[in-house]
């Protein structure tokens, strides 16, 4: 707290808030951005202040995570909440939605409360946990979403699980929209996906895998957004992947439903041809999909269909991983590489920058109702200081997770994160 | 010793013929009536309150209590009712007879009306049994609760106790709140409240409220501490414990903590808000004991009492309109 002010100089600064990318000053004080100002230097500063000179990086809001695993507790071996709050800091996340799948699940509110404060002593990110919608993920009885709601869970969720009852879905959005809260749900027929390992069609059949057709993420979807219409709930599409939902999801939109929707950035940076040696890090749920299914999603991104881009971090250790390609367990860590994964639809793929990072500071600070994603006056000063041009190779033994199963291990790809900060902390910073 | 002249010459003096051969639903009253009801209800609590309470309105009459759910409270009120204004009174629980050898419910119905009965009191698991009974048989049928349908005497006893706590019903702002999709009680009680002047307020969670219940005639209400604020009467339902495992509550704490009435909750309502509840209740689930027993507050005992009264006088009322046709 006693820590004097600091000044971020002769940035390029990013707030896709206000749509604001060009030279800029930020001065932070008491954990809170206390000046921002759109010249390279500082027009009145104190003497006290300790002044970080940026040459020219790029100085955004920290990026929030709304999709999140950790193993604490229950699976620490996979992860605790000290190394996933490390991963985020060192990738420049400064805020993480932690899901309900732990053990014990997180339904019912003393869990809530349980990891929020362990995740507080750790004072590093910020930490949210989103409550299972149903009681164990078991998708037939409605956890305690008012209880819940009340100690701080910010979503309610089955996480991977879909609710394939449609009554109990039904009730959950009814239920929630008392308490205004938001509920997420995959869109995944749960019979056609059933044991699917990979997306339906010619590549999945050639490589042996049992497959999922695309359209059973639509069916889903087309049902959700039926109850949504019904229940006028808040509700957010957890990690559409096809390009056939999005136009589900664009109807629903037209409609003026209050549906979210989220994409994980592996489905916008890999493709099922990725999956051709039955590399195991790249077996995720959803299955990856073909190359106009990731094109379509970019577009979406750039236009705004969909609304926020997820790292659907999920550490998994080499005994999950390690297996034939089907048998693996789906998922991919993501924290440390979704900064620049990002950056590289931005290089390589030609989408503008302001428009990607809105879709992981800005969009989720709104739809998850906190405060941060934004570069002003008042902001909780949560930001990453990142050279958007600097050439990095992705190397698991220095990622700060438990678990590196990268799909992205040995790429080359453009961004360092120079330094993380929360609350005026720094939390991540790398000798330059 | 019998009542006093007085009070038997104010009896006399109020009984009224029903305006219907049946009480099916709240909709077959107009206003004029129910404050017929009301006034003879009143006097019947004074003769309650005697030594002498017997009465021989219903002499020579039959009255048949027909339940085919469990019912302590209702039942005995009619039973009770019927008695006292020297009525033969029967009762049948039909669950635990002829209904378990397969008897279906019109079979039931023209089984007794061979009995000749004068009044028939029915209550049913489901909706428009009482109205198909009446169909059926040739007397007058009185409706103790069809399913989520409606429970008309309910609505009138709660209407007698508002009046006599409150003075007048007109204008006043009464908050039904819980369990209001399953509950026949919370219909009758709109339809009534309505009727008299009074302004209604539907409250509880969306999974226990129906669908378009906005358009009863009734602001709906999601949080409780909103719904009963200002109001004049917070009245409870009764959730059934099975509904709250999951299906459309989380959990009985859950519950509690966002829709059971308790003393921090009624300071919404308006200095000296009365509260009631049907029962039987659910302590620490809808209602807290501290407010529930709290006799500067809730009604929940006066209920029960007016409840007697109310039937006296439907039941007198109906037996009027009878006259000695049969």
């Amino acid at each position: 707290m006693a820590s004097p002010p600091v000044a971020f100089v002769n940035a390029r600064v990013i707030d896709p808030d206000s749509g604001y990318d060009g030279p800029g000053c930020v001065v932070v004080a008491e954990g809170v951005i206390a000046d921002v100002q759109r010249t390279p230097h500082l027009d009145a500063g104190s003497s006290e202040m300790r002044v970080v000179d940026c040459d020219g990086a790029v100085l955004a809001p920290g990026l929030i995570d709304a999709r999140v695993k950790s193993g604490e507790p229950g699976a620490e071996q996979r992860e605790t909440l000290k190394s996933v709050s490390r991963a985020a800091a060192a990738g420049g996340v400064t805020s993480i939605v932690l899901q309900p799948d732990t053990d014990p699940t997180v339904d019912e509110p003393a869990v809530v409360d349980f990891i929020l404060r362990r995740a507080r002593d750790l004072e590093l990110v910020n930490v949210h946990v989103a409550g299972a919608a149903t009681r164990g993920l078991e998708g037939q009885r409605m956890a305690e979403i008012g209880l819940m709601d009340e100690a701080g869970a910010i979503y309610f969720t089955d996480a991977d699980r879909p609710i394939v009852n449609s009554k109990v879905m039904q009730r959950v959005l009814s239920y929630a929209g008392a308490f205004n809260a938001l509920v997420a749900h995959r869109p995944a027929d749960p019979w056609l996906s059933e044991g699917a390992a990979a997306t339906g069609g010619e590549l999945a059949a050639r490589l042996g895998l049992p497959a999922v057709p695309a359209v059973a993420e639509r069916i889903m979807l087309e049902r959700d957004m039926a109850l949504v219409e019904q229940t006028g709930a808040r509700f957010l599409v957890d990690q559409i992947s096809t390009a056939d939902a999005l136009e589900s999801l664009r109807r629903a939109k037209d409609k003026g439903l209050e549906v979210s929707a989220s994409c994980s950035i592996n489905h916008l940076s890999f493709n099922e041809i990725d999956i051709g040696d039955y590399r195991t890090f790249y077996r995720l749920d959803p299955p990856l999909r073909p190359e106009r299914d990731r094109q379509a999603l970019a577009e979406a991104v750039a236009e705004g269909l969909i609304d926020i881009i997820v790292s659907a971090h999920t550490p998994l250790p080499a005994e999950d991983k390690r297996r034939p390609f089907s048998e693996a367990l789906p998922g991919a860590v993501g924290l440390e590489t979704l900064l620049p994964a990002l950056l590289n639809l931005h290089h390589d793929g030609g989408y503008d920058l302001v428009d990607l990072l809105r879709a992981v500071t800005i969009a989720p600070a709104q739809l998850l109702g906190l405060p941060g994603g934004r570069i002003a006056r008042g902001a909780p000063a949560d930001l990453v200081l990142v050279d958007i041009n600097a050439p990095i190779v992705v190397d698991l033994e220095r990622l700060h997770s438990k678990s590196k199963n990268s799909p992205f291990e040995g790429r080359r790809l453009q961004g360092q994160v120079l330094l993380t900060m929360v609350d005026g902390r720094i939390v991540h910073q790398r000798a330059r | 010793m019998s009542p006093s002249a007085d009070l038997s010459e104010t009896i006399r003096a109020r009984l009224f013929a029903f305006p219907e051969r049946h009480l099916n639903s709240v909709a077959d009253l107009d206003p004029p009536d129910v404050t017929a009801l009301l006034d003879l209800a009143d006097a019947f609590v004074e003769l309650n309150r005697q030594a002498s309470k017997k009465l021989d309105l219903l002499k020579g009459r039959t009255l048949v209590n027909l339940f085919f759910e469990n019912s302590t409270r209702t039942q005995s009120s009619f039973e009770l009712a019927g008695k006292r204004l020297g009525a033969d009174v029967v009762n049948m629980s039909p669950r635990t007879s002829s209904v378990a050898k397969g008897e279906t419910l019109v079979d039931t119905a023209v089984t007794l009306n061979s009995m000749k009965p004068d009044l028939l009191v029915v209550r049913h698991g489901a909706s428009g049994a009482a109205a198909l009974l009446a169909q059926k048989v040739g007397c007058s049928v009185v409706n103790a609760g069809d399913g989520w349908h409606e429970h008309p005497t309910q609505a009138l006893l709660d209407l007698l106790s508002m009046r006599r706590a409150l003075g007048s019903v007109s204008g006043l702002t009464v908050a039904i709140c819980g369990d209001v999709l399953h509950s026949r009680v919370a219909r009758s009680n709109v339809g009534l409240l309505n009727l008299m002047g009074a302004r209604v307020r539907l409250v509880g969670p969306p999974t226990l409220m129906p669908a378009d219940a906005d358009r009863w005639g009734a602001e709906v209400f999601h949080d409780m501490r909103d719904g009963i604020s200002g109001v004049d009467v917070v009245m409870m339902l009764r959730l059934q414990l099975e509904r709250m495992d999951g299906a459309l509550v989380p959990s009985t704490r859950e519950y509690f903590r966002f829709y059971g009435l308790d003393a921090e909750k009624l300071a919404c309502a308006r200095p000296g808000a009365k509260v009631m509840h049907p029962g039987p209740m659910n302590r620490g689930v809808e209602i807290d004991s501290g407010v529930a027993d709290d006799l500067s507050v809730s009604l929940i005992q006066d209920q029960v009492e007016m409840g007697v009264a109310v039937r006296m006088a439907v039941l007198a009322s109906l037996a009027a309109r009878l006259g000695n046709e049969r």
